[in-house]
């Protein structure tokens, strides 16, 4: 076993336990750190396939953005578990049954047919100038630039929806213009006036 | 070199490579630790000078050991965890802040060759690491199961969140006039141009075409840092010390360390990105380390600076100053520098 081997089964090992202590942690900022372990490792998976840029975009966006706000709601949630975690051997029967239809799925799929070594073989060693980063920008803009277009499109739809659904005016907010706060000169707030020493 | 390490190689045998990167770590994280120490005398010395007092001069000559022995204090200090506190995660906040301050400096380069890990994409390990140093403050201030550390990483994560965002397209605005995502690659390619062939490079280098830029990554990093007047994070007055209430002895440490060594990650990527990382600023002197070295120490001056002269800001101020300022400046900008790029006018051909 070389090192490269011994590294993705190092990795894999702990993201398949991360992954399965997210759903079995009882805490759910503790699954939710666990998820962030497993979005991790499996940066470093990418990472073993030359694709560097989408692992550590990976990173960037999953670890550094969207796990960071998610942990900031489910903190400030009270969860009770123990309300949850109410009627799990009724509903056993049925998440089993999906959970079996995956895994189903999933050897049929994985199972060597269309990805065993013999179809994809690990990829070659890239050469000395490659750059991840600059082949994919190549092909997103210039094969694929409407599909990327459009996805963007799809993505800027989305942002305003989120805005408009979520965005309220208070009515009765004072609100204060900064820009009026900087302006503000000496002459607009104090008044000098002059007065004549007075005698008693 | 190469030869006088032949006979040391050869002892190792084939774990020679990961002993020597594991020297080439220590001779990184080494100097960082004692810059670090001395960074935070320099602080206290700086903002005494500005405030007409002298700062701390009882320990050694000068006050010169104050910092060892503010280190051997917090040392030998108890880490007290309290009762209610979720164990695990409280002694893994303080790893996870300065983990990733520690590992962003591998991709760093001191000078022509002189880097740990000279990546392709090294910028955008660099935005990935960073991003990532968020989670101690949020675990800690979690597993500290007290208010006022919850409520201070609550606003850690809100404020680092937001100025990620505007720092990210500042960087964009670098990697889109260097074509490239190696850092050595963005410093050589501010040694050419009009004024560096007069022999004035320090006007060839990226902040003066990048100047609004270069405005903006320094206040998003000061912000990211948590510095002054950003540190409503630990705003003594509002929320007593954030995330570290509940800290004490080297855990506590451990959050002052990550907090100055990205102060000085940050101070050396705008040198590194900006300021033209270890070239000269004038024709007739040399290159070198030396160069990257003053230029941190004078973004640091700005940190300190900004401390000592501004009040601390209000925590929406923040946030308008965030969104709706910097991140529609910094967009707008990404699209003038790339269409300027394209027009005949270009000064990057």
């Amino acid at each position: 076993m070389d090192f490269k081997t011994f590294v993705f089964y190092f990795l894999g090992a702990i993201l398949v336990f991360a992954a399965l202590r997210v759903i079995t942690a009882r805490n759910p900022v503790h699954a939710a750190l666990y998820l962030v372990l497993a979005f991790f490792t499996a940066g470093g998976v990418w990472l073993l396939l030359h694709a560097e840029f989408l692992a550590i975009v990976l990173v960037m966006v999953y670890v550094g953005a969207v796990m960071v706000l998610f942990l900031f709601v489910v903190m400030m949630l009270d969860i009770n578990v123990e309300r949850l975690r109410q009627g799990f051997w009724s509903y056993l029967p049925v998440g089993a049954l999906i959970g079996i239809l995956l895994v189903v799925e999933m050897t049929i799929v994985l199972g060597g047919r269309y990805f065993g070594l013999e179809v994809m073989p690990e990829p070659p060693a890239m050469a000395e100038g490659y750059s991840n980063t600059r082949a994919l920008g190549m092909v997103l803009y210039t094969e694929y630039v409407y599909p990327f277009e459009l996805a963007s499109l799809v993505l800027l739809v989305a942002m305003i929806v989120a805005v408009t659904l979520t965005l309220r005016k208070r009515k009765g907010t004072k609100y204060i213009n900064p820009d009026d706060q900087v302006a503000v000169k000496r002459e607009g707030r104090v008044e000098l006036v002059k007065m004549p020493a007075e005698k008693e | 070199m190469e030869a006088m390490l032949e006979p040391v190689a050869q002892f190792f045998g084939p774990t020679w490579p990961l002993v020597w990167t594991l020297v080439k770590i220590v001779a990184i994280i080494a100097p960082l630790m004692i810059c670090v120490a001395y960074l935070t005398l320099a602080e206290r010395k700086v903002i005494g000078y500005m405030q007409v007092r002298i700062g701390p001069n009882r320990v050694g000559p000068l006050g010169l050991l104050q910092p060892i022995a503010d280190g051997m204090k917090l040392l030998f200090k108890e880490i007290i965890v309290p009762s209610g506190a979720s164990k695990g995660l409280f002694i893994l906040g303080p790893i996870l802040a300065i983990a990733p301050s520690l590992v962003a400096w591998a991709v760093v380069p001191f000078d022509e060759g002189l880097v740990l890990a000279n990546v392709n994409a090294g910028l955008l390990f660099l935005l990935a690491v960073t991003s990532m140093e968020v989670y101690g403050v949020i675990v800690a201030g979690w597993a500290s199961n007290s208010k006022y550390p919850f409520l201070g990483s609550m606003r850690a994560a809100a404020q680092m969140v937001s100025y990620e965002v505007s720092m990210g397209f500042a960087l964009i605005c670098v990697l889109l006039i260097s074509a490239s995502l190696n850092l050595t690659d963005i410093v050589l390619s501010q040694g050419s141009g009009r004024f560096h062939d007069m022999g004035l490079s320090f006007l060839s280098w990226n902040w003066l075409p990048l100047l609004p830029m270069f405005v903006v990554f320094v206040i998003s990093g000061i912000a990211e840092t948590n510095r002054a007047p950003f540190d409503v994070v630990e705003g003594e007055a509002e929320v007593v010390a954030g995330h570290m209430v509940e800290y004490s002895g080297m855990s506590f440490a451990l959050f002052f360390l990550a907090e100055y060594a990205n102060m000085i990650l940050v101070s050396i990527l705008t040198s590194v990105l900006f300021l033209g990382g270890w070239l000269s600023p004038v024709g007739f002197l040399p290159d070198g380390f030396h160069w990257l070295a003053l230029k941190t120490a004078a973004i640091l001056f700005i940190f300190l600076w900004a401390r000592a002269t501004f009040p601390r800001f209000r925590y929406d101020h923040i946030m308008r100053l965030g969104w709706k300022v910097f991140i529609p400046v910094t967009l707008v900008w990404v699209i003038v520098v790339a269409v300027w790029m394209m027009s005949p006018l270009s000064i990057w051909r």
